[in-house]
């Protein structure tokens, strides 16, 4: 069939109006109301594990933040621990020379966190791939050596402490058991989860998934590619900030381990683990990993990492998101 | 009339390979100027440039009476120039109308907003449910881009150009890898563009070319061969030497 017989036949009608059923977001209340009920829940049901709660709730926040750099942005880094020590370490010095007020500390680390992403995301968000993968582990390596050495300031190797934290809202005073620093870490981790989805669901977010999927279109499309990548890294950072605050406030010490590669490492593998783009994998992820490594460390402390792997190397090849499709297939389960 | 494209004196090396030769042309406000030439001739190099993908290494690209040889992509796209791909270029797991809102999103300069719900713009929705329909998608609204046929595919390059509403349109060989059974609705769609669009189509069907330009310019290893009617094209014996035989 040449073209001309083509136009002649006209094989559909263009104006075809079948209409389809259009896409949703689900409400951004949602998953961080389900997780605020969840964390609650955990709080009360084992008040023996406070100190455990808040390291998750804390660490969830890093992975969340990860998975709108990775997951979000389609940006591959193992560099991350650098926002999270730097929010780390700005709140704790805030806390220690100038007041010891959690919020106005935690704004510090969220400011610090989105500071250091924006000025090192300016540099390194030229480049893409494994040049962009080196180059945030080479910024983080570079912090890590700033910390150890300004001694002054960061207490180098023996850690930042000798702060108290003040009571939260100026009334609710942190105690020996975790119980505040517990419930204020759930507090923030769900305004943050809930501002993220928010935000991934936003014309900003639709956008920077669509750089994600392909730069080469949403540039034909005229978006900014370069400025929008650099405002999520940012954004992303702030809240490894956050996190970073947290963890420095509810442990009351901020160590060099705060910086560190595995600490990256380690979060990726934890958002690997819960599946990466959807935030609230994020959380699952971080959630599996630790409670992971709180049993299986307590029952074999030197070789608790294989368990961990053998998961990982599951979670690899055979992806829980691709099985259930498969099994909702194979059951003739529609979308 | 005023040229809303106007190309002068294009030139562009990669090392030692001259890849677009002193290239100069105009289009005005309803053109359909088709850019022929053998593989290897320059033509994608040549939208590359216009679009602003690649720099020129001397000359200048005019758009709607400004200089943008110096713009960027995204500048070029909000004076008015959109293209498609030869290759599909899209969002594979898109569903088909986020991928159009994503260019309407792109065009009302909404793109920056990071708190209001995508589904809280319903101008934004109503324009893409007309879109997919203008373009006979509606069907596959929620569908993800990558479960689509191939000419499909196609169908959502040339919806997602139209959605910047743009005065002048590349098509980048809008009928590449389309079965031909499959190429009807592609041709209404270039057919039912607006009339006072300034397309300038790169493509390899003759057929196509001969009936839908209003004017063919031949590209040889870079350089303008000629410049003309389908008619004086087909006639031109510099042509039908180099390129279109007997």
């Amino acid at each position: 069939m040449n073209t001309m017989t083509l136009f002649k036949a006209r094989a559909r009608n263009l104006n075809d109006d079948a209409g389809g059923s259009s896409p949703k977001c689900a409400p951004a209340w949602r998953a961080p109301f389900i997780t605020l009920a969840m964390g609650l829940a955990a709080c009360l049901l084992l008040p023996d594990q406070l100190g455990l709660l808040t390291r998750l709730f804390v660490i969830g926040l890093l992975v969340l933040s990860l998975d709108l750099v990775v997951g979000i942005a389609g940006l591959a880094t193992l560099g991350h621990a650098a926002m999270f020590g730097v929010g780390a370490y700005a709140a704790g010095i805030f806390a220690l020379r100038v007041m010891p007020d959690p919020l106005v500390g935690l704004a510090v680390g969220v400011l610090a966190g989105g500071l250091l992403a924006g000025l090192s995301g300016a540099f390194l968000l030229r480049y893409q791939g494994f040049t962009f993968l080196m180059l945030t582990v080479a910024v983080a390596q570079m912090v890590l050596a700033l910390a150890h050495k300004a001694r002054d300031w960061t207490g180098g190797d023996d850690g930042l402490s000798g702060y108290i934290m003040g009571p939260l809202f100026g009334y609710f005073e942190f105690d020996f058991v975790g119980k505040l620093a517990a419930f204020y870490s759930l507090g923030v981790l769900v305004v943050f989860f809930y501002v993220a989805r928010r935000l991934v669901d936003s014309p900003f977010g639709l956008s920077v998934r669509g750089i994600h999927e392909n730069r080469a279109r949403m540039a034909a499309l005229g978006a900014p590619v370069y400025r929008r990548l650099l405002t999520m890294y940012a954004i992303a950072g702030a809240f490894a900030g956050a996190a970073g605050a947290l963890s420095a406030q509810t442990t009351a010490v901020v160590g060099l381990d705060s910086l560190s590669f595995s600490l990256s490492a380690e979060v990726l593998v934890m958002l690997i683990l819960g599946g990466v783009g959807r935030l609230s994998g994020a959380l699952m992820g971080a959630a599996v990993f630790l409670v992971l490594h709180h049993t299986a460390s307590s029952i074999n402390p030197y070789h608790w990492l294989f368990v961990v792997g053998g998961l990982l190397m599951l979670v690899v090849l055979a992806p829980p998101a691709r099985c259930l499709a498969q099994l909702r297939a194979r059951l003739g389960m529609t979308r | 009339m005023s040229h809303l494209l106007e190309l002068r004196h294009l030139d562009k090396r990669f090392g030692g390979i001259h890849v677009t030769r002193d290239v100069s042309f105009q289009l005005s406000p309803g053109d359909r100027l088709a850019l022929i030439g053998p593989n290897g001739a320059g033509k994608t190099t040549l939208v590359n440039q216009i679009s602003g993908v690649l720099p020129a290494d001397s000359g200048e690209v005019w758009l709607r009476g400004d200089n943008v040889s110096r713009m960027t992509q995204a500048q070029r796209v909000r004076s008015g120039l959109a293209r498609t791909f030869q290759i599909t270029t899209l969002a594979p797991h898109f569903p088909v109308q986020r991928q159009i809102e994503l260019a309407l999103f792109e065009r009302e300069q909404l793109g920056g907003r990071a708190w209001r719900s995508i589904d809280s713009f319903p101008a934004i929705k109503t324009e893409a449910h007309e879109l997919l329909s203008r373009f006979g998608l509606r069907a596959h609204a929620s569908t993800p881009t990558q479960d689509l046929a191939y000419g499909e595919q196609r169908l959502i390059e040339m919806a997602l150009a139209m959605a910047l509403r743009p005065k002048v349109l590349l098509l980048d060989e809008p009928m590449a890898g389309v079965p031909k059974g499959d190429g009807g609705r592609l041709l209404t769609a270039l057919d039912s563009l607006p009339k006072d669009l300034a397309v300038l189509l790169i493509e390899h069907d003759m057929d196509l070319v001969f009936r839908y330009a209003s004017r063919i310019l031949v590209l040889s290893e870079g350089a303008v061969l000629a410049d003309g009617t389908p008619d004086e094209i087909r006639r031109d014996p510099l042509v039908r030497a180099a390129y279109l035989g007997n």
